[in-house]
């Protein structure tokens, strides 16, 4: 008998070198899946992944070498696990899983697939069409000790979105540009503010300044004066610059700030930075300019700060602040009008770190190292290769289970780093599907907004976007087509659709007001919802930034409860980055272990008091989607 | 160098950066100066050595004379294609050659002997022992001898029977930091471990009734192994009258019930034989990796002193075996 008839026999699977499995992710879960996968006897893999090798990865991805870096995850790993089981074969697509390509028929193809992702709004999409194809998902999650494996078989269990899951975190304008209370809020405003305006598109940022507002809205002015200070003018250099806008930033705005007493009634009052009481005549050291030895231009290099895990003092932030100005405008003046910040930007974690630690100085806030400020801005993700491998395991064994038609057996397992009753690895009885899931059921939604200022643009971005995980939408009220996505619509459609794209809702050819009923459609996930409408005049500007709400309550629609309060322009927010950007390679969404841990038990989405709470910045906050 | 002060090279900063925002700089620099013994490269061993090598140990020496079979690299992906038709090469030297190229960083050998043909003196060279599958006299040598050097040596013995799991652990006594739950404070803490031999002492009748079966049924097969002159894994089905008959001596000598373990535990291990389901070896190497990490680096609270998986209830779980003093 061949070992692997005899594991079969084990596991009571035959044949499992027959079925054909599909791998999205091919990071930190997905490397260790693929090896595991091989040696169990898999024989055909398909696997996709559209990102690319980074030195970051080299310390759990061990299919990667650092001569790969830059190079497509999905192939380096195909044929490094082709090294040691040749016969094997993977299918390796360098590609979004949500192409187009990988349609519901693409899916179908497969016995399980296998989930190893980094980011919600994929995951979501592989549970609309695994739905749609009627395959069963093994979907996973790791940070730090911390991870976690769940079944999703159509029916008969829970799918990945019957329950809420938790959005990437957002903040209130105002909190970023008038009264930030801690050091995160400094960090979004020096990446997504003050680094914007520098160095950034001058056009993305034109309604947030890096003003603090003196509008008790928080709406932001638009200062003609304000946008051309931030330009260089003739004959200045770039130490002069940057002397001028730190003056700016972080002292007279602050002054003008100040003049708004309501705002410091019940805070502390902010102390403005000027750089002659900041740096004296001979604080300011001559630096050498000399770019670190990979060859990265950095200001922390040219002025000799080496050391990324110390807090630098003001007088160090203030030089930072200053050379990395300097260093943007003469040796990277390329970059200038259209920078993003990206984590791994040396000279842009430089300046968002200084930035932010002299603005967090101001206000009483502590200050925080190079190696914090860079994991904070760029959302970086606790990743290890042990958990990352254990995972790898228990996904295998769900996997087995299920192409043994064991699906009874199948569990819902928690990796934890401190032991729950003896337990390490806890095995958790799936729940069954939620009848009240808009995705896995027909459930009606209640989208409450203020149908006097809101348009499609808005709905489209907030809603049917973000909070419901639609890739190509179509919206429809009644029979009525009021828009569409993709590439093949006629030119006309598309002018018409684009006309109303920012058409107030009360002034389209049939008013959207209460008791309307859109259609939300993404054929390419086979997924359908419908939108019950429902007009309120105010939002919690703290609670509801996106001064529209979803909800899955429909008895709310007969609750008439229009506030007497009129209300202005709804306010926005700022996100920390863009949830695809700011993932790293692994996998964020590890879900709190419940407390008693019991077959059945429904799991909350609350804190668990043993976890230090900065890890789990972007793991608590729920979405408002309450089904 | 002051140990405090020194800083990590510009590489290790980039690669380790991840796992640096887990356990801190400090933990880093420790475990990058610990040195690793691992004996016997089962596929369970092979998962170890990847995770200890990616996170950046010190050094790594690899022990075992055996040559590059299809067997030795059934569930052991260090062993490349084109590796086993080499010859004379060591299953150590295949498998090194692997680790080296997981991370330039760390200092990887195969060391050529058997172990037990080396000098008590050898075991003083490390910080840590890894043993894979062995007999339980091998376990309590091995054992015995790192509790005999003046330094502190992590024992750990790890093996993978089909879909079962275990893992011995003695860190004789262990001092670490830990992250105390209620407020997030670092405190300094202290455990004292039982030798594997003192921990084969305590009675079964002692023990909780919950206690894991894997401990029972393992220790009977490995007994039975030991006293039918067997290597390690080298049973299959037909021994199960002879080894029913070995478990009802072991229950009566240690005054417990027959059916503290079902029979069909004892017949699941026996038809494992030397097999080792790759899953199973991908959760147990993670959780040695994880363990070790922890002991030489000092911070976390590491387990003790035994940990069982097995894939048919999915339940990892750790069990305190320790006389009572
Ligand atoms: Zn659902």
């Amino acid at each position: 008998m061949s070992r692997s008839e005899e594991l079969n026999q084990q596991m009571d699977i035959n044949g499992i070198e027959k079925e054909k499995v599909l791998m999205v992710g091919a990071g930190g879960i997905g490397c260790e899946l693929l090896k595991t996968l091989v040696l169990t006897g898999f024989q055909h893999i398909h696997l996709i992944d559209m990102d690319t090798i980074e030195v970051s990865n080299l310390n759990r991805q061990f299919l990667f070498r650092k001569s790969h870096v830059g190079q497509s995850k999905a192939k380096v790993a195909r044929e490094a696990v082709l090294k040691f089981r040749p016969g094997v074969e993977i299918v390796a697509h360098h590609a979004n899983v949500k192409n187009q390509e990988f349609d519901i028929d693409f899916f179908k193809q497969f016995s399980v697939v296998l989930n190893g992702l980094d980011n919600l709004e994929a995951r979501r999409h592989v549970n609309r069409m695994c739905l749609a194809a009627g395959v069963p998902l093994v979907e996973s999650g790791t940070t730090g000790y911390l991870g976690q494996v769940t079944v999703h078989i159509k029916g008969q269990t829970e799918c990945y979105e019957c329950q809420p899951k938790p959005a990437p975190k957002s903040y209130p304008v105002c909190t970023i540009t008038s009264t930030p209370s801690k050091l995160i809020h400094c960090i979004v405003w020096a990446k997504e503010l003050a680094l914007a305006k520098l160095f950034g598109d001058k056009g993305q940022v034109s309604d947030l300044d890096v003003r603090p507002t003196s509008n008790e809205d928080g709406a932001v002015s638009n200062d003609p004066d304000e946008a051309q200070f931030f330009e260089v003018r003739s004959g200045e250099n770039s130490k002069a610059y940057a002397e001028r806008v730190f003056d700016r930033i972080f002292g007279q705005n602050i002054v003008t700030a100040l003049q708004n007493e309501d705002t410091w009634k019940a805070r502390r009052r902010p102390d403005p930075l000027f750089l002659e009481k900041v740096l004296t005549e001979d604080d300011v050291v001559t630096t050498n300019g000399v770019c670190s030895s990979e060859g990265t231009i950095s200001a922390s290099a040219s002025l000799g700060l080496k050391n990324p895990q110390e807090t630098w003092s003001v007088k160090d932030n203030a030089r930072v602040f200053l050379e990395s100005v300097q260093l943007f405008l003469d040796k990277r003046s390329k970059d200038v009008g259209k920078l993003v910040f990206d984590k791994d930007d040396q000279l842009a974690v430089e300046f968002v770190t200084a930035a932010a630690n002299l603005r967090a100085h101001s206000f009483g806030i502590p200050m925080q190292s190079l190696f914090e400020a860079k994991g904070m801005a760029g959302n970086i993700i606790h990743a290890i290769a042990t958990t990352n491998a254990i995972i790898a395991g228990l996904i295998v064994l769900e996997a087995l289970k299920i192409l043994s038609n064991k699906t009874k057996e199948c569990r819902m397992t928690y990796c934890v780093e401190h032991p729950s009753g003896k337990m390490l690895l806890m095995p958790v009885e799936m729940a069954e599907p939620n009848p009240r899931c808009y995705v896995c059921s027909e459930t009606p939604l209640v989208l409450e907004l203020n149908t006097a200022t809101a348009t499609m643009r808005e709905v489209l971005e907030k809603v049917v976007k973000r909070k419901l995980g639609v890739t190509d939408p179509v919206i429809m009220q009644g029979s009525n087509l009021l828009h569409e996505s993709g590439e093949d619509i006629e030119e006309d459609m598309v002018a018409y659709y684009t006309a109303l794209l920012d058409k107030k809702f009360v002034d389209y050819p049939t008013p959207i007001t209460t008791g309307v009923v859109l259609t939300v459609e993404d054929y390419h996930q086979d997924f359908r919802c419908s939108l019950h409408v429902k007009h309120r005049e105010t939002f919690d500007e703290e609670k509801e930034p996106e001064g529209m709400v979803i909800t899955g309550d429909l008895a709310s629609l007969n609750n008439t409860d229009a506030s007497a309060q009129p209300s202005t322009a709804a306010p926005s927010k700022i996100q920390n980055g863009h949830a695809e950007e700011e993932e790293d390679d692994d996998v964020v969404m590890v879900e709190p272990v419940p407390k008693a841990a019991t077959a059945g038990t429904k799991r909350k989405l609350e804190e668990e008091d043993t976890q230090p709470t900065e890890k789990r910045l972007r793991v608590t906050e729920s979405v408002p989607i309450e089904v | 160098m002051d140990p405090s002060t020194e800083l990590l090279t510009e590489q290790e900063a980039a690669v380790y950066d991840r796992q640096i925002r887990v356990w801190g700089v400090d933990a880093q620099r420790k475990l990058s100066k610990a040195r690793v013994l691992v004996v016997g490269m089962s596929g369970v061993v092979a998962e170890t050595c990847k995770n200890i090598v990616l996170a950046g140990i010190g050094s790594l020496t690899l022990v075992d004379d055996s040559p590059v079979t299809d067997e030795a690299s059934a569930a052991n992906f260090l062993v490349q294609f084109d590796d086993s038709e080499g010859q004379g090469i060591t299953l150590a030297e295949v498998c090194a050659a692997s680790l080296r190229d997981y991370n330039p960083m760390v200092q990887v050998k195969a060391e050529a002997g058997s172990i037990q043909s080396k000098p008590d003196s050898f075991f003083g060279n490390f910080d840590a022992i890894i043993l894979g599958r062995s007999s339980v006299s091998l376990k309590k040598h091995v054992n015995e001898l790192c509790r005999k050097q003046t330094h502190r040596i992590a024992f750990y013995t790890v093996d993978v029977r089909g879909t079962c799991g275990s893992l011995f652990v003695d860190l004789r006594t262990h001092s670490y930091t830990s992250k105390r739950a209620k407020d997030d404070k670092d405190v300094q803490l202290e455990l004292s471990y039982p030798s594997f031999e003192e921990s084969l002492g305590v009675r079964w009748s002692s023990m909780p009734k919950r206690t894991s079966k894997l401990l029972f049924a393992l220790r009977c097969l490995e007994d039975f192994e030991e006293t039918e002159g067997r290597q390690p894994g080298h049973v299959s089905s037909q021994d199960l009258p002879a080894l029913l008959a070995f478990w009802k001596k072991a229950c009566e000598a240690q005054t417990v019930a027959e059916s503290l373990v079902p029979e069909a535990l004892l017949q699941k291990l026996l038809r494992a034989g030397s097999t080792e389901l790759p899953p199973v070896c991908a959760i147990l190497g993670g959780i040695v990796g994880q363990e070790l990490i922890k002991a030489m680096s000092c911070k976390g609270e590491p387990l003790s002193n035994y940990f069982f998986f097995d894939a048919g209830d999915g339940k990892g779980i750790i069990e305190k075996v320790a006389p009572n003093t």
